[in-house]
Order: C-alpha cells, then sequence, then structure tokens
C-alpha cells in the first residue's frame, strides 16, 4: 500500500524555494506533507499532494528535475509516545529508514509518518504483521 | 638506404638554420609590407617597419596574425603574388566557420612537397616502395600533399583517396603497398578490416603516416601492431602549407618542424610571450619562403611544447609534441593547464549533457574552480546520499582529468543559459590580466 512522494532538485540558493512554491500555489497544488533535505550547495524537497500526476507534470513543464519514489504513510495515535512505539517496533524488525517525516492532520487524533524504505513490500508486511496501519494515497486526500 | 631528402638541410647546424631563418624572415617582411596592406597596416599599428627587422630575433616585434584575419581577409586579401603566378587553391574544411583558401605558386607547390617527401624519407620510403594514399584528395590539403612528396621521393603512388575499403585492401595486396598514408582513425578502420578478412599476411606494409587528426599513444602501438608497422606522425595545416610542416622520424618522440620553411614559436596565449623550449603554449608560425600565401606569426590555437634536444636520428630541426590541446578556451589554474573540452568529456563520460559552467576565482592567492553541471532525470533521485554519491563520483572523474580538485555544484537544469550564439563555458573572475 505505497504513497507517490514527489522529490524535486532545488539550489541551495536565495529565493529557489519561493519561486518553487510559487508554482504550486499558480497550479493550486495543495500539500499534505512536505520535507526538506540540504546538502552544502543542494536541496532535496519531498513531499505528498493529492493528484501526483498533475504534479508531477505542471513541475517537469516548469523545467524541474522531479522523481517519483514509492514510500510508506503509517498512521499512529496523536499522543506522546506514539512515535517512540513505533520506531521501536520497526527496529526491532529489522527495518532500515532512509528517511522519514510526521504531521498532523485535520482528523482528530491520528498523527502521520512518511517512511522510505528500501523494499517497500517487505516493510509493508512487517507493519501489517505488528498492527501499525498504514494509509494510502486515496485516504491522504480526506485526513 | 637513404635515410634523408634532403641531408644537407636536414642535418645543417643550428646556427645555419637560424642564418636561413633570419635572411629570409628579412625578406619574407619587406615582401608582405609591399604588397599586402593588412600586414603593412598592422605593424604601422605596431611601429614596426622592415627596417627593425634585422634577424630573427626580431620576429617577436611583430604582429600576431589569427584565423578571423585570414577569414575576414577572404578570398584574396593576403594575396602576396598576382593570381597570374598562382597555380593552385587548396582550402580548409571551414567547419568553424567562413573557408580559408591557399593559394600556392609552383614554388610554394615545389617547397611543400619537399617537405611531405622528407617525411615519407623519415618514414623509410625511397623509389622501391609503394605509397598508398588514402587521404582525401581535392581542397582538402592531405592527398594532394603526400601525393606530391611521394613523387619526389620517386615511390610509385597509389592515389588511393578515401572510401572504398574493400578496395583499399585489394589494391594493398595486389600492387603491394609498403607505406600507407591516411588519417590515425582510417588506419584503425583499415587495420580491423584487414584482420577480420583474414588478411594480416597478404599484405606488406612496413610503415604508417598518419596525421590531420589527433591521437594516442595508445593507438599508435594498436596499429602497428595490428599491421606490423610503424606509424609516424605527421602535422600540418592548410593556412601554413599542409602536411608536413613536421613530421616524425626514427625516433618517435616529436615531429621535426621544417624550420628552413617554417619558423615556430610556442606563445602564452593570453600574453603572446614567447616562451623558452619545454613549456607548454601556443604554436605561432612564419612561413618565411612562401609566395603567394606567406602568413607572418599565425596563431594555430595548437598547444604544444618545442625541444631543440639533440636527435638521434640526426637531424637538426627543433621538434614540436604532438598538439595537446588547443588554446582557444584554455584556463590555466593553479599552474595547471586546463581545457574545457576535457571537462566535458568526463561529463559525457559519466552521463551528463555537455552543458556547464566554468567559474575561475582567486581566494586567498589560491585559484578555485568550480564546474557547474546540470542536474539530469536519470541523475537524480530522492536520496540525497546517492545525489551526493553521484556528485563524488564527477569530483573523482575531474581529478582524475585536470590534475586538480574542482569543485562541483549541480544546478537546476536551464540555469546555464543556452544562449542563441556561443554558450559562455567560461567565466574568470581573476582578472589576471588586466593592467
Amino acid at each position: 500500500m505505497a504513497v507517490k512522494q514527489i522529490s524535486v532538485f532545488l539550489e541551495n540558493k536565495p529565493g529557489r524555494l519561493a519561486i518553487f512554491t510559487d508554482v504550486l500555489k499558480d497550479n493550486d497544488i495543495n500539500l499534505r506533507a512536505l520535507s526538506i533535505a540540504e546538502a552544502s550547495d543542494f536541496g532535496i524537497v519531498r513531499f505528498i499532494v493529492n493528484d501526483v500526476y498533475n504534479a508531477a507534470t505542471v513541475l517537469r513543464d516548469a523545467g524541474y528535475i522531479i522523481s517519483v519514489t514509492d514510500v510508506l504513510a503509517l498512521e499512529m495515535p496523536d499522543k506522546p509516545g506514539a512515535m517512540a512505539d513505533l520506531v521501536r517496533t520497526l527496529g526491532d524488525a529489522g527495518m532500515n529508514l532512509e528517511y522519514l517525516y510526521a504531521f498532523t492532520a485535520t482528523k482528530a487524533g491520528s498523527a502521520y509518518m512518511i517512511i522510505k524504505v528500501n523494499d517497500v513490500k517487505k516493510a509493508s508486511e512487517i507493519l501489517n504483521k505488528n498492527g501499525i496501519r498504514q494509509v494510502d494515497q486515496e485516504t491522504l486526500k480526506d485526513i | 638506404m637513404n635515410r634523408y631528402y634532403q641531408p644537407e638541410i636536414e642535418c645543417a647546424s643550428q646556427e645555419q638554420i637560424r642564418a636561413w631563418q633570419s635572411e629570409r624572415l628579412v625578406a619574407q617582411v619587406k615582401n608582405v609590407w609591399d604588397n599586402v596592406p593588412m600586414y603593412r597596416e598592422r605593424m604601422e599599428k605596431a611601429g614596426v617597419t622592415p627596417d627593425d627587422i634585422k634577424s630573427v630575433d626580431d620576429l617577436k616585434k611583430l604582429p600576431f596574425v589569427t584565423k578571423d584575419d585570414l577569414r575576414d581577409a577572404y578570398p584574396y586579401g593576403l594575396l602576396a603574388r598576382p593570381l597570374s603566378e598562382c597555380v593552385r587553391i587548396q582550402s580548409t574544411s571551414g567547419t568553424t566557420g567562413r573557408r580559408v583558401v591557399a593559394f600556392y605558386t609552383q614554388h610554394d607547390l615545389d617547397l611543400w612537397e619537399d617537405c611531405c617527401a622528407r617525411a615519407i624519407v623519415a618514414a623509410g620510403g625511397t623509389n622501391e616502395d609503394v605509397c598508398h594514399i588514402s587521404y582525401g584528395y581535392g581542397l582538402f590539403t592531405g592527398g594532394p600533399g603526400l601525393n606530391g612528396g611521394s613523387h619526389k621521393v620517386g615511390c610509385l603512388t597509389l592515389p588511393m583517396s578515401s572510401g572504398n575499403t574493400e578496395r583499399q585492401i585489394q589494391f594493398m595486396i595486389d600492387l603491394g603497398s609498403t607505406i600507407i598514408c591516411c588519417t590515425p582513425s582510417y588506419a584503425a578502420y583499415l587495420a580491423e578490416s584487414i584482420i577480420e578478412r583474414g588478411d594480416r599476411d597478404k599484405i606488406k606494409l612496413k610503415a604508417g603516416i598518419f596525421g590531420a587528426e589527433a591521437w594516442t599513444e595508445e593507438m599508435r602501438h594498436d596499429v602497428e601492431q595490428k599491421l606490423g608497422i610503424k606509424a609516424y606522425d605527421i602535422y600540418g595545416l592548410t593556412e601554413i602549407s599542409g602536411p608536413g610542416v613536421s613530421f616524425e622520424c626514427s625516433e618517435q618522440t616529436g615531429m621535426h618542424v621544417n624550420e628552413d620553411h617554417f619558423i615556430a614559436e610556442v606563445i602564452n596565449p593570453v600574453t603572446g610571450e614567447v616562451l623558452p623550449d619545454g613549456e607548454k603554449g601556443e604554436l605561432v608560425f612564419t612561413s618565411i619562403t612562401k609566395e603567394a600565401f606567406p602568413l607572418i606569426r599565425y596563431r594555430t590555437r595548437d598547444i604544444c611544447i618545442l625541444s631543440h634536444k639533440k636527435c638521434s636520428c640526426g637531424r637538426t630541426h627543433v621538434k614540436m609534441t604532438k598538439p595537446l590541446g588547443r588554446s582557444d578556451d584554455m584556463l590555466i589554474v593553479k599552474g595547471v593547464n586546463v581545457f574545457p573540452s576535457q571537462i566535458e568529456t568526463v561529463l559525457l563520460n559519466k552521463g551528463y549533457p555537455a552543458n556547464y559552467q566554468i567559474i575561475v576565482d582567486r581566494v586567498n592567492n589560491s585559484d578555485t574552480i568550480e564546474v557547474q553541471v546540470e542536474m539530469t532525470q536519470e541523475m537524480f533521485s530522492d536520496s540525497l546520499s546517492e545525489v551526493a554519491a553521484r556528485e563524488k563520483e564527477l569530483v573523482d572523474g575531474l581529478k582524475s582529468m585536470l590534475g586538480i580538485y574542482a569543485k562541483v555544484k549541480l544546478v537546476n537544469p536551464k540555469f546555464i543559459t543556452r544562449s542563441e550564439g556561443k554558450a559562455v563555458r567560461v567565466i574568470d573572475k581573476r582578472n589576471l590580466y588586466k593592467q
């Protein structure tokens, strides 16, 4: 039950992020979640949107270098310690996380975490086995 | 076997060569002053008259001539003799702009062919040889030049021209070609084809004279081995005459410049200062014996090194290395010569487009070089470490190509301007030569 994440290459220069977010704004693209990883000269903006195809097309047309990656979206209770429990479970199951970012949404009582793993299918099985709820792309739209 | 075509010239003392050069230079400068308005204008502007040129030591007082000057003068602007005295035209391919046409009197053809004959004899050619010429014939100087030289040596000359490899090989077998003259890449192709046909034992080749394009020592060994020959380099340019401006001898460690006809200088391409033996710089030629189309201090844009060291072949004329690159856009960074083409090669090898910008700067008295490279869809990934690893791969590739560290900066596509004209590849912020 993977979710599509879009990653965008951005130079590390004043104003670049503003230009990029303007493209999203002008095309009425709403973000569900976003994170930025940065190296010294460039950054990678990773985010989840409702309509992946539309956003990818708009960004490519605007000249951005992007990649679409399968990630997993996990749901957890919105309370202290929830993330600790979840991360420990994953660690105990031998799952290595390449990166992650977490967010809360309008749905009361829940928080979410996007994780990138190298083997999505296997990770998904581990999550199911451990009773961790995964959210699909459609569900993400409504939370 | 004759080792030299013109031993009294090829093995003359360096003092004798200088004496010839001085005498001929003085006459040539007077000739162009009298007959070519562009030279007179340039010299007047530089405050030089023919009286100031008394020996080869005064050559450095004269202004340079560039390829642009030749293009501007197209077709007759630099002619020093009436057309009625000219008997031949050859021309450059004109791939980088307007063509350059060169004119020859009979005297000019003779000296050019003498130079080619020297090259053929240096490669072991005699009147017993069958000289197979697979350079193109026509406006291109390769075929006609070596054809004339081959006649002078007395070889049985096969004017094959280029193409039709099957026929080339058949003639080679049937007529017993012993010397092949062509481009090194065609030699490599011929070698492959001969081996494929299983005809290696049927050919009698002993030597190859290869020029008109850049080739490496690896290529030389490969062709020598495959064809069972010795492969000799030959250098020339239409502007100066054609092939045979310089040629390799048995030592195969550089090409002897035919100094009785052409004075070679190596200069700093930025300042124009003449550099001593052993230093790398732009090759400049002055044709001191040509009548129709003499050039004074013509900048070849080829980078090479000159050497007056004694050569085991007995020839005394100065030796030049193979061209080591082009000066058009050469940079000196941390004392190392850097050509944008080298950087381009690394990028293409690693799968990046040849769209880049080089930024050279000086920080705390130390040069820095940054190569900005456009990120591509294929090279991008959501993983920071993967992108960083690719960046590192580029840094390593550049280090091994250039010999110095160059910072790599990955940038968004279209950031590097694709201007309508020529892309600005190099930004040098050092202002090293500004007064």
